[in-house]
């Protein structure tokens, strides 16, 4: 390739139910590297495509949630795979926008592709581990199994771009709900990137929705929205995160809490992400004759 | 407030009075139901289900009444006007059946007060002996038939048995349903065996046995209940005494629960005897509560209510004494039989 | 007509129970003296008074969390799970002894019938206790890795429906998995709380392990925000729930909420109707209704709408109603005149509504708070009455006629606790049941419960579950927290 060639730059732009809309407010707002250099212009959702993302999250529940857990975990898989494929783009949005070198920025997505299978891997365990029958001390057959809680909204982490983001989003996924995540304000092009990742990997369009833009003007929308039913404030600094609970709790949203200082990406989540936004759901039926 | 907790509704379980069945065929709107094989099948397997653990917590509940002093008095002299006082054993002979007539007609000695049995139950050649024992009582002479326990003898036999019961004196007939042909799904040739019989009766009362033990489900139970009655059964009785498990609680309640729809849509009112397997006092006032909550009182009556029992007869005396009298009896203080 | 078969009265005897003019708090292994004004407890059934009891205030809170922030940190953190088991097991047994005197005292203080209050709640109470003994040294095992470490102070705040059986779904858990309890019960029914610190005493339990606090909204509230708080455990009303969550926001304490419902009981054509009808008269006349996982709403089939209605109105009928010491009586008294008050006023709504109103003939008792068990057809969705937990005896009966119109209404509330399915068709009821979205589903059955079955709701009706393994997890933090 003539290195005097003029690249095509992208138009970042929303992901939402399946699509790729400018934020419907017609604003942007211009992405800087970690340097401070002009990246883009960035979509700066607004509260109506929150709005508009919570009725694509809503409408995709029953299809995702309905889906078998190992077609989940194929399509989930799928992605690891197609971002397999644009690795070195993610490398190159992450090492500009969190400013790390080129190693250490493909490290930090080689660990976001590997979250991804890791999760792929939990769709179809997560009934027996977190599930089972219960001994009920009368002639009943009792069992109980985890349920995806519906639409969860994710306010992803500042810092990390993508192996944070992939982080909070895969776990809502792997256990069935649906998201609207807002993104990274200052880093938000990976997970545009990851967007199209998302929309070509089989993931049905409405299962996840990402929204670039500020967490604390749409963070309360989706805080309060009375069809969310949960909600992660990871991404959401302290103050924020106190009121957005707040409001939370007007509609009785499960709350994942972040914590002070981001989370080290790098450990082991165990299920801690993914219980947050499962119900149990107990049947009883009668054992006769 | 109340001292008694009563019931809302007293006449929540009373219903229309009831005509007597006729013998042409099942009474509307069920005539059509015995016209094929597959239709009687129909109707049978549409009757709804019965869940077991249901029904046996149903009944669990009703048993933890506690039926004290003039509900407990009342309840022991309802039981006794309701035995069938039963002897079918190999070994019986006249002088056991006399002896059985006595103690019907006057099962405590002591006390002139306690009302005698309703029927005396015995194998058909000794329905002679009781019903000349029993003459001018008004206690009746109940006589097995139909190859009882089994079942197992032609169709001719078993009506001859019939008429030779009925020709001795017996005016209740308690026959036996062939289970074999119920549980093969043969359900017409059930039907028209007990059509049969009830002929063969004439003027006598059918009490049909369905020997629920052997038909196992709650299911069988409801069905072979409808089919006794859309036959032309008098009475539904659960059980021939002779196969483990016979009358239980679970099974007299779908039982009840049949004759209560059965003259729901029909009008016509059908009797109830468990049988077998019920000793105590405690048993037969749990199988009266089940009564009065299941079907109210049109039921509480020894026309409409029986219990096929030997020994029952000698706890609900022991029982009335020890209301009576206020201190424990013994059984040297009841008669041996 | 008159029942040829009147049962007797057969009222369990009262002399079992020794109830003292006034209670004080439970705090640190005493009774103490409460800062705040006594409450009155009344017998719902008669509105005689029963006892006085103090009124924690927010010093008297603060004194309980001291105490119970002590015995965790010196005598029942250090302790030796097995030990901690014991001490459980040996509160189960004391409550099997004393289960005759508990469930007396319950149905006077609550307005229960005994025959609930000896047959389920103590049972079930006990059960609790040694369910959970039995975990104290397998929590390893609950499914958050090794040693997972209690949360610390639990403060509890539990409702007036099933005083002691909400404590032992509370305290239970709690104590094994190391936590100790701040305890809250309700303000028309503290009694039983105040007879189980007897039996805290008489385990031995090392004092500040279980403090019980009475007292109104106010003290709820002190137990809730106290700052050394560090888990929230709530069962109530979902309006209090939220103010809870809201309380709690920023905070570090870990919260469950178990909150109110409006379940709807789907019947099917072919299910097992009189069993069903049975199912029907469980899930709304059980406890007066005061239950939050009541099957308040019924759906039924259009096409056995008539038929379910007139078994059920005829079942009904046979319901015993009058005095809660009585064995015999199916549906006790309402438990306040403020809940009645609340009763009353819902049903008048429905009424006003449209819906037609069908109650059984008889009279209620002239003193005491009672209801007449309810049931309104020509119920619309849209209806308060078809959408408003009542909390009382009050049945509104709904149609559907597929499958998918059954699952729609069912799931068409804020709420989401519980919900009941009657069919005889089997890939039916599991296909139903993984469409509702309610935490327990009861397919054939109804208002059934088992310390090894978790318990809680979807949506509005709260989070957290109570009960079996996930039950202890709220009390623990794993290793990741």
């Amino acid at each position: 390739m003539s290195t005097d060639r003029l690249e095509v730059r992208k138009t970042y732009k929303l992901y939402l139910g399946g699509k790729f809309p400018r934020s419907e407010s017609g604003r942007t707002y211009p992405v800087t590297d970690a340097r401070g250099r002009f990246v883009a212009n960035a979509a700066w959702a607004s509260r109506k495509d929150a709005r508009d993302a919570v009725v694509a999250a809503r409408a995709a529940v029953a299809g995702w949630s309905g889906a078998t857990a190992y077609n989940r975990g194929q399509v989930l898989y799928r992605v690891a795979e197609v971002m397999e494929g644009r690795a070195a783009q993610f490398a190159d949005e992450v090492a500009a926008g969190e400013g790390l070198s080129a190693a250490r920025a493909r490290a930090s997505v080689d660990a976001a592709i590997d979250r991804w299978v890791w999760y792929a891997g939990w769709t179809d365990k997560l009934s027996a581990v977190l599930g089972g029958t219960n001994p009920v001390a009368g002639p009943y057959f009792d069992f109980s199994i985890p349920e995806p809680s519906g639409v969860v909204a994710v306010l992803a982490p500042q810092r990390s771009s993508l192996l944070g983001l992939v982080s909070v989003l895969a776990p809502v996924l792997a256990t069935g709900n649906t998201a609207v995540v807002v993104t990274s304000h200052d880093r938000p092009l990976p997970a545009v990137t990851l967007g199209e990742v998302l929309a070509t990997s089989d993931v049905p369009g409405g299962v996840a929705n990402l929204l670039t833009g500020d967490a604390a003007e749409i963070g309360p929308w989706l805080a309060e929205h009375a069809d969310v039913d949960g909600i992660d404030l990871t991404g959401a600094p302290t103050r924020l995160a106190m009121e957005l609970e707040r409001s939370a709790a007007g509609t009785l949203k499960r709350v994942l809490r972040g914590t002070a200082e981001e989370p080290d990406w790098s450990a082991d989540p165990g299920l801690s992400r993914m219980t947050p936004f499962l119900e149990t759901k107990t049947v009883w039926h009668p054992i006769g004759l | 407030m109340a001292a008694m907790t009563h019931v809302l509704d007293a006449d929540a379980l009373s219903g229309a009075p009831s005509p007597t069945p006729s013998g042409d065929g099942p009474p509307a709107p069920f005539r059509d139901v015995v016209a094929s094989d597959s239709a009687f099948r129909a109707f049978l397997h549409g009757l709804p289900g019965v869940d077991q653990v249901g029904a046996q917590a149903r009944t669990a509940v009703l048993g933890t009444r506690s039926i004290k002093t003039t509900a407990k008095a009342w309840a022991i002299d309802t039981a006794i006007s309701m035995v069938d006082l039963t002897t079918l054993e190999g070994s019986d002979t006249p002088g056991k059946v006399r002896s059985l007539a006595a103690k019907a007609r006057r099962p405590d000695p002591e006390d002139p007060t306690c009302p005698p049995v309703a029927a005396v139950c015995v194998y058909g050649d000794l329905a002679g002996v009781a019903s000349e024992a029993l003459a001018g009582t008004g206690i009746h002479t109940a006589a097995v038939a139909t190859a009882f326990p089994s079942g197992r003898a032609s169709r001719e036999v078993k009506l001859a048995d019939v008429r030779d019961a009925v020709g001795n004196g017996a005016d209740e007939i308690d026959m036996v349903i062939d289970r074999g042909a119920f549980l093969a799904g043969r359900y017409l040739d059930v039907y028209e065996e007990i059509v049969a019989v009830k002929q063969a009766c004439g003027t006598a009362h059918l009490k049909v046995i369905l020997e629920t033990g052997e038909l196992v489900t709650l299911d069988n139970a409801r069905r072979a209940s409808w089919l006794a009655m859309l036959a032309g059964g008098d009475f539904i009785k659960t059980s021939t005494g002779k196969v483990s498990p016979a009358a239980t609680l679970p099974v007299c309640l779908v039982m009840l629960e049949a004759v209560r729809d059965f003259r729901a849509t029909t009008g016509v009112q059908i009797g109830v005897k468990p049988a077998g397997g019920i000793r105590t006092t405690k048993d037969a006032v749990k199988h009266l509560v089940l009564i009065n909550e299941t079907v109210g009182a049109d039921w509480l009556s020894p026309e409409w209510f029986r219990f096929g029992a030997s020994s029952l007869l000698n706890d609900l005396l022991l029982q009335r004494q020890k209301l009576r009298t206020g201190h424990y009896s013994g059984p040297d203080h009841v008669s041996i039989d | 007509m008159t029942s040829l078969f009147e049962y007797a009265p057969a009222l369990e005897s009262r002399s079992i129970v020794d109830i003292r003019p006034s209670y004080g708090l439970f705090v640190d292994g005493e009774f103490t003296e409460g800062g705040g004004t006594p409450l009155k407890t009344v017998d719902p059934a008669t509105e005689e008074v029963l006892s006085e009891v103090a009124t924690g205030t927010d010093a008297d809170v603060d004194r309980a969390v001291k105490a119970a922030r002590r015995a965790f940190t010196r005598t029942w953190g250090p302790m030796r799970p097995a030990d901690r088991g014991k001490y459980l097991y040996r509160i189960a047994r004391l409550l099997q002894e004393r289960a005759r005197e508990f469930a007396v005292l319950e149905s006077l203080d609550n307005g229960k019938p005994i025959r609930e209050s000896r047959d389920v709640d103590l049972p079930l109470a006990a059960a609790h206790f040694f369910y959970h003994a039995g975990w104290a040294d397998k929590l390893d095992h609950v499914g958050l890795g090794s040693s997972p470490r209690p949360r610390g102070v639990a403060g509890q705040v539990i409702p007036w429906n099933f005083p002691m059986l909400m404590l032992a779904w509370k305290v239970a858990p709690a104590l094994a998995t190391g936590n100790t309890v701040v305890l809250k019960p309700a303000e028309t029914t503290p009694l039983t709380a105040l007879l189980f610190a007897e039996v805290c005493q008489q385990a031995d339990l090392p004092p500040g392990v279980v403090n019980i606090v009475t007292g109104a909204g106010d003290t709820g509230r002190a137990v809730v925000e106290h700052p050394d708080v560090d888990k929230v455990a709530f069962t109530g009303s979902t309006e209090v729930g939220r103010s809870i969550a809201r309380a709690v926001a920023g905070t570090r304490k870990s919260v469950t909420l178990e909150l109110g419902g409006k379940a709807a009981n789907i019947v099917f054509d072919d299910a097992p109707v009189d069993q069903a009808v049975e199912g029907i008269v469980r899930g709304i006349f059980f406890n007066q209704g005061h239950v939050c996982c009541a099957g308040s709403r019924l759906l039924v089939q259009e096409s056995v709408h008539d038929e379910v209605v007139a078994s059920l109105q005829r079942r009904i009928g046979t319901l015993r109603v009058g005095d809660p010491l009585d064995k015999n009586t199916d549906i006790g008294a309402i438990n306040s005149a403020a809940q009645l008050a609340r009763i009353t006023e819902l049903t008048g709504i429905g009424e006003t509504e449209g819906a037609t109103c069908w109650q059984p003939d008889g009279v209620l008792p002239d003193r005491g708070f009672w209801f007449k068990p309810t049931v309104f057809t020509d119920v619309s969705p849209a209806m308060r009455i078809a959408r408003d937990e009542v909390f009382g005896p009050v049945l509104s009966v709904l149609t559907f006629r597929t499958p998918d119109e059954a699952v729609a209404k069912a799931n068409n509330t804020t709420y989401g606790l519980s919900a009941g399915i009657w069919s005889e068709k089997g890939s039916r009821i599991l296909s139903i049941a993984s469409r509702l979205r309610a935490g327990v589903v009861w397919a054939n059955t109804f208002n059934e419960f088992d310390p090894t079955s978790p318990f809680g709701g979807y949506k509005q009706s709260g989070y957290g579950r109570e009960g079996g393994r996930h039950g202890l997890t709220a009390y623990l933090k794993g290793a990741s927290e």
